[in-house]
């Protein structure tokens, strides 16, 4: 047994010199026209022996590592106790929200400029990930193409104000539809498949999206993208310095304060926040009504749900339109939030960042989703010294995740009927 | 006659992009056939094996080794062995831990890694394409020297060649050898093949080994085609090598094959007639046309429903 553990040791501490001393040992340095090979310096070389000596002890002792991590006390202290009441949770669960949603409505005013747009971009991907949460969560139907449906809100907006002069508010329901009657018209051929092809063929829409809007310059400016989109107005108000709009008024005039910048920021944030508690709302309706429920069953078990009369493909198609339009909705924010809009905000990646929120916050619980969207887009903004390996992180993050706590940070409660305790 | 040395051109250009499409499918549709993910880093382990063909290239080169053959060919060992491994390690790490879970964990954990390694690769190399040296120059020249001529470059037909090479002993080795054969039982049933006796472990490291291998021999034709390599190269050719393998049928080896050809020479028409801008909305067009009309791939097998 010993001399098996060695030799796997061997072998893993030789694989982990294989793989990373020509990447990270050897680099390709451009001279002129010519490319040539430069060693790297001596503190990577030493790492890369030092992880080849830690991959070597760690194989070799594994099962006593493994098995003195399997004798720690449980570290978490919640892991053991009685599951609370129900009447008693719904009291708190309350409450909290409630408090979360003040404090969110209030915490504008205290802290800086920067953190405020932050918080807004926070919230558009809580309304993002909270749309795709009811496709992938919900309805268990796999999309990676999701961000495709935020482009066309956001590319509604930009080209409406371009050609049509329209505004925010009206923008924002259009966007919406357009990206829902764009799920409808996907959805209605795909959703027959199964699975893993309906991944590839949304992933393949994505695609198509983006590289339509790199290439029809004659409408959407291609890869220069669009820009001057105009930032919502609240009730005819506007909050530059002069009045752009005929017949728009000046927020500092109306109610008589001097003129700051931050008011247009505060505003956003606000309306934004406003827009995802609909989302949140909306959504946490849906899955109380039927239509809701016949999401889960579908997902939980295919046969059995038709077998009780459910229409797979109207079932389907109602989760997959859902979704796209609460896309578009945030497409249409985050044009106006922007001012200025390109293919280059709806690649692939986005797509797998929202899924990504979605699987680590748990799929299917609302509060998972917006607690892990926060984490995913603050948390790399922390990063900002490490911002040469943030990417890096992100990735290695999401398969220790994966591997660790697959169920997300909040796993979703089931609705149920708890049987009374007999006395 | 013009119209059709034009039409036969693009044929060349689409069968030769096309046979390396196919070469990097094969990883996606043995690892899906075996334990039913798509191996979203593959991509990026071809990527890797661009890099590291590069890599040794340029150290050959400065090491004052001139003769071809040895070049090429010392290249190729070295790319397959990096590659190999690291297929062999990101499976032992990122996705043997999270298999038989849901459906979509070993997804996330498959788009993390392929993250992680493009990083791994910028954070190394930079970020910015590197040339590639044209090792294999010339080519045949066909038609009039006055008007338009066909040609087909030495290196269209070393990937021609290549390819087919590698193709054969992959059928080989799959229906002939003892690894071929468990290959194939693990493919149709993973928990009866282990019940009889099939170190199924051993088997998929085998299948990630091997489709990581051919991934590493497009690395080094395709870097060599294209005349430049960047950490994103891989990203794109291994969405189109996916797709290449849904369309054949995932999961059926030959499909592959017949998807790679496919996309390929549907891609190069597209550029040749249409625009080159438009060659991936076609391609995924296709992908859709194909899945609406027969959902299992040209030549996937019918999946029956049991209850």
């Amino acid at each position: 047994m010993a001399a098996q553990n060695f030799k796997h040791a061997l072998f893993c501490a030789i694989v982990t010199l294989v793989i990373s001393y020509p990447i990270l040992g050897l680099n390709l340095v451009a001279q002129g026209t010519q490319v040539v090979l430069e060693g790297a310096d001596t503190a990577t070389l030493i790492s890369i022996v030092l992880a080849a000596v830690a991959v070597f002890l760690f194989q070799l002792f594994r099962d006593h590592i493994m098995g003195s991590v399997g004798k720690m006390p449980n570290l978490n202290p919640f892991a053991n106790r009685e599951p609370m009441e129900q009447s008693k949770r719904q009291r708190l669960d309350t409450i909290v929200l409630t408090l979360l949603v003040i404090g969110a409505l209030i915490w504008p005013f205290l802290v800086s400029r920067g953190s405020v747009d932050l918080a807004t971009l926070v919230l558009i991907y809580v309304m993002l990930a909270l749309g795709l949460n009811v496709v992938v969560g919900l309805a268990g139907l796999l999309d990676l193409g999701y961000v495709a449906f935020y482009a066309v809100g956001a590319y509604t907006f930009a080209l409406l104000y371009q050609y049509f002069n329209i505004s925010f508010w009206l923008a924002l329901p259009i966007g919406a539809c357009l990206a829902a009657t764009f799920g409808f018209l996907l959805g209605f051929p795909v959703l027959r498949l199964r699975g893993d092809y309906l991944a590839i063929v949304t992933l393949g829409f994505g695609e198509i999206i983006r590289i339509l809007l790199n290439n029809m310059t004659w409408l959407t400016g291609g890869p220069n993208g669009i820009g001057g989109i105009p930032d919502p107005t609240l009730f005819g108000m506007e909050f530059g310095r002069r009045v752009k709009e005929e017949g728009n008024t000046l927020f500092h005039e109306v109610f008589n304060i001097s003129y700051s910048g931050n008011h247009k920021i505060i505003v956003l944030y606000l309306i934004t926040l406003v827009l995802a508690l609909f989302t949140a709302l909306v959504i946490r309706r849906f899955t109380k009504m039927p239509v809701g429920r016949s999401w889960e069953a579908l997902r939980e078990d295919e046969i059995a749900a038709r077998s009780l009369g459910l229409n797979r493909t109207s079932v389907k198609l109602s989760a997959f339109t859902i979704g796209a339009f609460f896309a578009g909705f945030a497409g249409t924010v985050f044009a106006s939030k922007q001012g200025f809009i390109s293919p280059e905000s709806f690649v692939f990646l986005e797509s797998a960042i929202i899924l990504a929120i979605v699987v680590l916050g748990g799929m299917g619980s609302q509060i998972g989703v917006i607690l892990a969207a926060v984490a995913v887009i603050i948390l790399p903004e922390l990063a900002r010294e490490f911002s040469e390996y943030r990417m890096l992180l992100f990735g290695l993050a999401m398969v220790l995740m994966m591997i660790w706590r697959p169920q997300g940070l909040m796993p979703m409660r089931r609705i149920h009927i708890e049987l009374k305790k007999q006395e | 006659m013009q119209d059709l040395l034009y039409f036969l051109q693009q044929l060349i250009n689409g069968l030769t992009i096309g046979s390396a499409y196919a070469l990097i499918a094969i990883g996606y549709t043995m690892v899906y056939g075996i334990i039913g993910m798509i191996n979203f880093a593959h991509g990026e382990i071809y990527m890797i094996g661009a890099y590291t063909a590069l890599i040794t290239i340029t150290g050959l080169a400065s090491l004052g080794v001139a003769w071809l053959p040895l070049i090429l060919i010392v290249a190729l060992i070295c790319a397959v062995l990096v590659s190999s491994s690291m297929g062999w390690a990101v499976e032992r790490v990122a996705y043997r831990p999270v298999r038989g879970r849901h459906r979509l964990i070993p997804l996330i954990s498959a788009i993390g890694m392929s993250i992680f390694l493009q990083n791994y690769v910028h954070l190394a190399q930079g970020s910015r394409n590197i040339g590639f040296p044209a090792l294999i120059q010339g080519g045949f020249q066909f038609g009039d020297p006055d008007s338009f001529q066909t040609s087909i470059s030495y290196m269209q037909i070393t990937i021609f060649i290549t390819t087919l090479i590698c193709m054969t002993a992959l059928s080989l080795f799959i229906s002939r050898s003892r690894i071929g054969r468990a290959c194939r039982a693990v493919s149709q049933d993973l928990g009866m093949a282990n019940l009889l006796g099939i170190d199924t472990n051993r088997i998929i490291s085998a299948t990630f080994i091997i489709g990581a291998s051919l991934a590493a021999v497009a690395g080094l034709l395709l870097g060599m085609y294209y005349g430049s390599v960047d950490p994103l190269f891989g990203f794109i050719a291994g969405l189109k090598a996916f797709t290449a393998a849904v369309l054949g049928g995932i999961g059926s080896i030959p499909g592959a094959m017949l998807g790679g050809l496919i996309l390929g020479v549907s891609e190069s028409m597209t550029s040749g007639y249409l625009s080159g801008e438009y060659k991936d909305v076609v391609s995924f067009g296709l992908l859709i046309l194909i899945l609406l009309f027969k959902p299992t791939g040209l030549l996937g097998k019918p999946e029956v429903e049991k209850i």
